[in-house]
């Protein structure tokens, strides 16, 4: 009997299969690619996108790029839904046997106004699809603002220039030089800054970077139980470089510090007269910006933290010991033409352990893509 | 892909007339969180003559997660690029290992992690008709078996403090229909409970702010509901999975890389070195049975098999008697461990995290029987099914199997 209700369910939902099976074309592909891309936070919009999900499923892989086209990073859930969305789609296509677009996506590829992960999706399924189009892509794509796309773009002429290392170390040097200018990333800028000084050139890492490394520094301030992190000490009220306040130990004054540290850390450990504990130390410096621009402050920071621009705090992170990285905060800021402040609170905790000593800080100022905005007076 | 969804809506409606897939090893530790696989895996094996070595395929990226075997499918997670940003769900036939599908996301939350560490540090998990895979960034997938996204949710992305960059490592569970997470560190520290079928929040209850790298476990009850135990530095509490209610806590101060071992009506958990628990029939505050220092664990989590205990605290193997915690006898290996070692057929499978494998039979003594290199650091727990063992090592997944 149930053997015979199996065969009435399949019977019925094949039927069903046939009729849903209709490809979905043009303005459906719209509204569809619409539906995920309104998904919200904690799930919102979970059940049309689903729904959409499984109608988009049915796009013909002719039509891949309108999908790639709805991609707006800015919804970093939905981009992920879509992806999954393009993969299916093709993956699908390419079991089938079907002919997927490879022109079209190259077309797609090379309009660099279209989302920047929607066009690496492309990139990687022309490379496992038509590989032979991998080379010239990536030579046009040294400045792609697709930092995945420009990272191989990186490698591939890292490649390059090592091939000339011996042969013709004049052109493997100027070839290094111009690959360095299109990195961002941290490992394959040390890659090629140990092959220039290796080739006898120098890098102004520090620069590369824009780490700022010119501070005044004051402190240090209670920070005992770490109940001193949200208390607003003088420095936050107002920045006065000239007079002294109270401190945790009494009277302090703020004194300046220029790192040399090519990475652009300050070592508050070696820099402030004590290696204090339970206790917080301001930093602060001026950055002349040439004009009114959105900035990304980048900090690395195994402290708890907090920045403030032209008074303004633009991140706070309570947070000790758990490791650090350049780049390891994002926040953004809008700097005005001139003049901009920038604080920083780094408060160190009370932890004994030998990995919870560290008191430290890196930050530079760059775009959306890591590149260095450097302050117009620095030398 | 369009023909995958018309397959899982026929598979949806089947699902009245016959049971889930059958699921093998479908979560981090095996079926109820024991690595215990009843038959029988290769005691030796070479992986430059590829003795016993079934199969062997490279990831497109690292991880020091778990596979998980659902039916006939393998599932691994890896994550890439420069900054671990980019997330893969894999999915390999168990048979001939052939990838049959590959998924690839942008992480939404942090990806820093200690370098031996990776961003796909948790495990998957399976409830044998949907995958749930989770990373230390904090980005919760569910997949069809067929790799058809389900949902995506980034929680780091809806609570953005929540995160730890020596890398957050807790794997789901699967309680019913409440897919769980434990999400502890020094920002947003929270556990949830999030609809298995919509992706959807149904609750969150704030955890201790402390880095945290141990996994819930769930466990269903008499009346059919389930308990989920959230084991913190600063105790073990069980919870309702339904709704994040409490029922009871234990307040030890307890480790915070192993997780919560339960078999039958005891729970072993490392709190001042290992602690017994027995539940009782009201769900009210369990009675410690015993609690034994010398058993202390620091990375990979307590095997019960019968009346054996067994526990890696260092580089030392140890059993015990899991009546009282007597220590029965304890082995020496080589090297350091993060992976809790499979037991079957008598004979622990242990995995130091330099990729070498020790077995050590057990019995009345314990004795090192084999040893065999596998060339790549290897820090998550394998996993075992149908007398094949799948591990993974830094990128590359194995099957071991005569």
């Amino acid at each position: 009997m149930i053997y015979y209700l199996r065969k009435l369910c399949l019977s019925v939902v094949l039927l069903g299969l046939g009729l849903m099976n209709a490809s979905v074309f043009g303005a459906e592909i719209d509204e569809l690619t619409a539906q995920i891309n309104s998904i919200g936070l904690k799930g919102a919009g979970h059940a049309k996108a689903r729904s959409a999900m499984a109608e988009l499923a049915k796009t013909d892989v002719t039509d891949i790029t309108q999908i790639l086209s709805s991609f707006d990073s800015s919804n970093k859930l939905a981009v992920n839904w879509l992806r999954a969305a393009v993969d299916g789609i093709i993956e699908q296509a390419t079991d089938n046997g079907e002919a997927v677009p490879i022109d079209s996506l190259l077309k797609f590829i090379e309009d660099r106004n279209n989302d920047a992960n929607a066009r690496r999706v492309a990139y990687e399924w022309i490379v496992e699809l038509a590989p032979g189009n991998r080379d010239a892509i990536l030579l046009a794509s040294l400045q792609d603002p697709s930092l995945e796309i420009r990272r191989d773009a990186v490698a591939h002429s890292i490649a390059k220039a090592a091939a000339l290392v011996d042969d013709d170390n004049e052109s493997a040097l100027a070839a290094y030089k111009t690959t360095l200018n299109s990195a961002r990333d941290l490992d394959q800028i040390e890659t090629i800054t140990k092959a220039i000084e290796d080739l006898g050139g120098t890098v102004n890492l520090s620069k590369h970077f824009g780490f700022l490394m010119d501070w005044h520094l004051i402190g240090p301030f209670d920070n005992s139980g770490t109940k001193g992190f949200d208390v607003a000490y003088g420095p936050e009220v107002k920045i006065d470089l000239g007079n002294a306040i109270e401190g945790k130990m009494g009277n302090v004054k703020w004194f300046t510090h220029s790192t040399e540290d090519r990475y652009g850390m300050m070592d508050l450990n070696q820099i402030m007269p004590e290696k204090y504990k339970g206790a917080i130390a301001y930093a602060y410096t001026t950055f002349e910006s040439v004009k009114a621009q959105d900035v990304e402050i980048r900090l690395g920071c195994v402290n708890g933290n907090k920045i403030w621009v032209n008074g303004k705090m633009i991140t706070s992170n309570h947070v000790y010991h758990a490791n650090t990285s350049i780049d390891q905060y994002i926040a953004k800021a809008n700097l005005k033409a001139g003049s901009n402040e920038i604080l920083v609170k780094v408060a160190q905790n009370e932890q004994e352990e030998s990995w919870a000593q560290r008191w430290q800080f890196q930050l530079r100022v760059c775009d959306q893509f890591g590149t260095a905005i450097l302050s117009s007076d620095r030398k | 892909m369009k023909n995958k969804y018309n397959i899982y809506l026929l598979l949806a409606f089947l699902t009245t007339c016959t049971p889930l897939l059958s699921v093998d090893w479908a979560d981090f530790r095996g079926p109820d969180g024991n690595p215990v696989h009843d038959g029988s895996l290769p005691l030796n094996w070479d992986v430059k003559n590829n003795t016993n070595v079934a199969w062997r395929t490279s990831l497109p990226g690292r991880g020091v997660s778990s596979p998980i075997v659902v039916g006939d499918l393998v599932v691994v997670t890896a994550s890439g690029g420069s900054k671990q940003q980019r997330l893969f769900v894999l999915g390999f036939d168990q048979t001939s290992g052939k990838q049959r599908w590959k998924r690839s996301f942008w992480a939404t939350g942090r990806t820093y992690t200690h370098p031996t560490s990776s961003n796909a540090a948790p495990s998957p998990v399976s409830d044998g008709e949907y995958i749930y895979a989770f990373y230390s960034s904090n980005d919760l997938v569910c997949l069809d078996l067929d790799g058809n996204l389900m949902w995506y949710r980034g929680l780091a992305h809806d609570y953005p403090k929540a995160g730890n960059d020596v890398g957050m490592a807790s794997s789901p569970a699967i309680a019913g229909d409440v897919v769980i997470v434990q999400i502890e560190n020094q920002g947003d520290s929270f556990a949830s409970g999030i609809d298995r079928i919509t992706g959807e929040e149904l609750w969150r209850v704030p955890r201790d702010p402390r880095a945290n790298w141990s996994s819930p476990v769930a466990y269903k009850e008499t009346d059919g509901s389930y308990t989920v135990l959230l084991q913190s530095p600063s105790g073990l509490n069980a919870v309702e999975a339904k709704t994040g209610n409490e029922k009871w806590t234990k307040d030890l101060s307890c480790g915070n890389i192993t997780s919560p071992l339960k078999i039958d009506d005891a729970i072993y958990f490392g709190a001042g070195g290992t602690t017994k628990l027995k539940l009782n029939e009201t769900g009210t505050t369990p009675e410690t049975l015993w609690n034994a220092n010398r058993l202390t664990a620091n990375a990979a989590s307590p095997i019960v098999d019968g009346d054996k205990l067994y526990i890696v605290s260092g580089s030392i193997v140890k059993c015990a008697d899991s009546s009282n915690g007597d220590l029965l006898w304890q082995v020496r290996l080589k090297g350091r461990f993060w992976a809790t070692p499979i037991l079957s057929n008598g004979h622990l499978y242990t995995f130091n995290q330099d990729g070498l494998v020790q077995i050590v039979k057990t019995g009345e003594e314990g004795e090192i029987v084999a040893e065999f290199e596998v060339g790549e650091p290897v820090l998550g727990t394998p996993a075992a099914a149908n007398n094949a063992l799948f591990f993974r090592s830094d990128s590359t997944l194995w099957k071991i199997s005569k």
